[in-house]
């Protein structure tokens, strides 16, 4: 009898996990639905490109062009994974490969903590110390004078956030190298340098950019921290000293304020929508290479 | 022993945190022969043929002391340059590891990393070696081809050509054909049986018929310990120590 009820205890749990997985999957789709719903307006008086591609936005005359905010978006973006690659590459390469077991065991850690830090504290450093900073040591050495928001301090700000997670899956995928495999270069004499730079980061080159994949779509969505310090002006960007307004600083900063305007609802849905499929196909393309890596199909 | 021995070791003690994996080795590897280091698994032969290219100081926790001499050159000295010691050494592990590139590149990939760029030599290089290695005509229409998509066995020759690649004195085979089908490693048998005129080879294996096709002289460790040590004829067919005598004999395993 005790052993019908635990197996059958046993059955509901599974199936009731399963329900509760394949709902949160479910709901990606139903709000990407929502989205595309609530877009149709817009989309009915205007063509898609329309939107993506005017750089009119005049919400009062019904211009909702799109484009400066996405330009945004890749300007800040592309500033935080050009700085935060580089360096959390290093880092991880140097934790992987170089750092004495209690160094490793005691940086991990503090890696994750980083990331857990929440937003809004890192957009108030960013005004604090990024924004005056480039306003008067980084600005004025190459003739700029700004107030400092700009696309320089949203990347710098965003970098700092995506840094621990392209370090900790980089660190990852360096452990999922085979020893032998450095030991095999050791062993012909090679340095550990050579090593990194000829064995491991070859071998590791897919998972590198399913890393990088991941911090590039974590800076595409982040909004709190950017939207403090990256001046928000609908403008197409064109040095890093310019400020940027990126999509989802628009939709934060508009939703519910100014939908008594025809069709602004629908243009930041859309822009919604757009900012959702871009983040979700890079996380997916970069968990699917990184899940591959672990099972160890090559 | 009429000629020095190529490689000596003296009061080898090597540590893995508390554990002590080697107790106290002294041993000489001789020249231009095949040396087989023989016990059952977990004995530390794996180890002791790790401290031959400093390979056993990767491991983070690993400490040595004692001497291991190379021509009579403490390796373990302090200043020694461990790329130098390595380079010396061509090293086939238990399951083949080719590098992630192709063919060409695995065999090219010690001489340039020692600064070799001229690409006629690495040519040269390549094909000597994998002639050497007996792999030459299976591969030579395919050079560019990935190294992972070879067989093992093939694998397993190409590694000991990337080996060969970097002129060692000596080659170190830990438990080379341990991963390979009965063909491949009566390959790779012969091809030692033919390198040996020109190198020293020491080997690691727990199959007793290969130490005793391929043993010219035998190093028995058991717990770490070197039991006995001596020219294989001795050691298969008039062992001194009674433990060795049972291990042969099949007693202990």
């Amino acid at each position: 009898m005790g052993n019908r009820r635990r197996v059958l205890a046993d059955r509901i749990a599974g199936r009731f996990m399963l329900l509760l997985s394949v709902s949160s999957g479910l709901l990606i789709c139903v709000m990407a639905w929502a989205l595309l719903r609530r877009s149709l307006p817009i989309l009915a008086v205007k063509p898609l490109s329309a939107v993506l591609l005017s750089d009119d936005w005049m919400p009062m005359r019904g211009a909702f062009g799109l484009f400066p905010f996405i330009m945004g978006t890749i300007w800040v973006t592309a500033a935080a994974v050009l700085i935060a690659v580089p360096l959390s590459l290093l880092a991880a390469v140097y934790l992987s490969e170089y750092a004495p077991a209690a160094v490793r065991s005691a940086a991990a850690p503090l890696v994750d903590l980083l990331a857990g830090i929440p937003s809004v504290i890192y957009g108030i450093w960013g005004i604090l110390a990024i924004v005056p900073l480039i306003k008067n040591r980084v600005g004025p050495l190459f003739g700029v004078h700004a107030t400092g928001y700009s696309v320089l301090a949203g990347g710098v700000v965003l970098a700092v956030m995506i840094a621990p997670v392209i370090i900790h899956v980089a660190a990852e995928v360096f452990a999922a190298v085979p020893r032998e495999m450095r030991e095999a270069s050791l062993a012909l004499g090679a340095t550990r340098w050579q090593t990194v730079r000829h064995v491991v980061l070859r071998r590791a080159r897919a998972g590198l950019f399913a890393a990088v994949g991941l911090g590039f779509s974590r800076a595409f969505g982040e909004t709190m921290a950017v939207l403090m310090v990256a001046g928000n002006v609908a403008r197409v960007p064109s040095s890093v000293f310019d400020p940027a307004y990126p999509l989802p600083a628009l939709i934060a900063n508009n939703y519910g304020e100014m939908l008594s305007i025809p069709l602004y609802d629908a243009a930041l849905m859309l822009a919604a929508l757009v900012l959702l499929l871009v983040v979700l196909v890079f996380n997916v393309v970069s968990r699917i290479v990184l899940i591959r890596i672990e099972g160890g199909l090559r | 022993m009429a000629i020095a021995p190529h490689i000596r070791v003296e009061n080898l003690d090597v540590r893995y945190g508390a554990v002590r994996a080697l107790k106290g080795i002294t041993a000489d590897i001789p020249r231009k022969m095949i040396s087989v280091i023989i016990g059952p698994s977990g004995c530390g032969k794996s180890t002791l043929l790790r401290t031959f290219n400093r390979l056993v100081e990767t491991a983070g926790d690993a400490r040595v002391s004692g001497r291991v001499l190379v021509d009579g050159a403490d390796i373990f000295a302090p200043g020694t340059d461990v790329t130098a010691v390595r380079k010396r050494m061509g090293l086939l592990s238990q399951r083949p590891y080719p590098l992630p590139m192709s063919i060409f590149d695995n065999v090219a990939y010690g001489p340039r990393v020692h600064g070799v760029r001229d690409r006629r030599t690495l040519a040269a290089v390549v094909e000597g070696r994998l002639r050497q290695a007996g792999l030459w005509e299976e591969v030579r229409d395919r050079l560019h081809a990935p190294a992972s998509r070879l067989s093992l066995g093939q694998q397993q020759r190409l590694c000991l050509a990337r080996g060969l690649a970097v002129e060692p004195e000596i080659i170190l085979g830990d438990e080379p054909t341990s991963a390979l089908d009965p063909r491949s490693s009566q390959h790779i048998e012969r091809i030692f049986m033919e390198l040996k005129r020109e190198y020293t080879i020491v080997l690691v294996t727990h199959i007793l018929r290969q130490a005793r096709r391929l043993a010219d002289y035998v190093l028995f460790l058991y717990l770490g310990e070197l039991v006995e040590h001596g020219p294989a004829r001795e050691i298969f067919e008039n062992p001194r120590e009674e433990m060795t005598r049972d291990y042969i004999g099949g007693a202990i395993s």
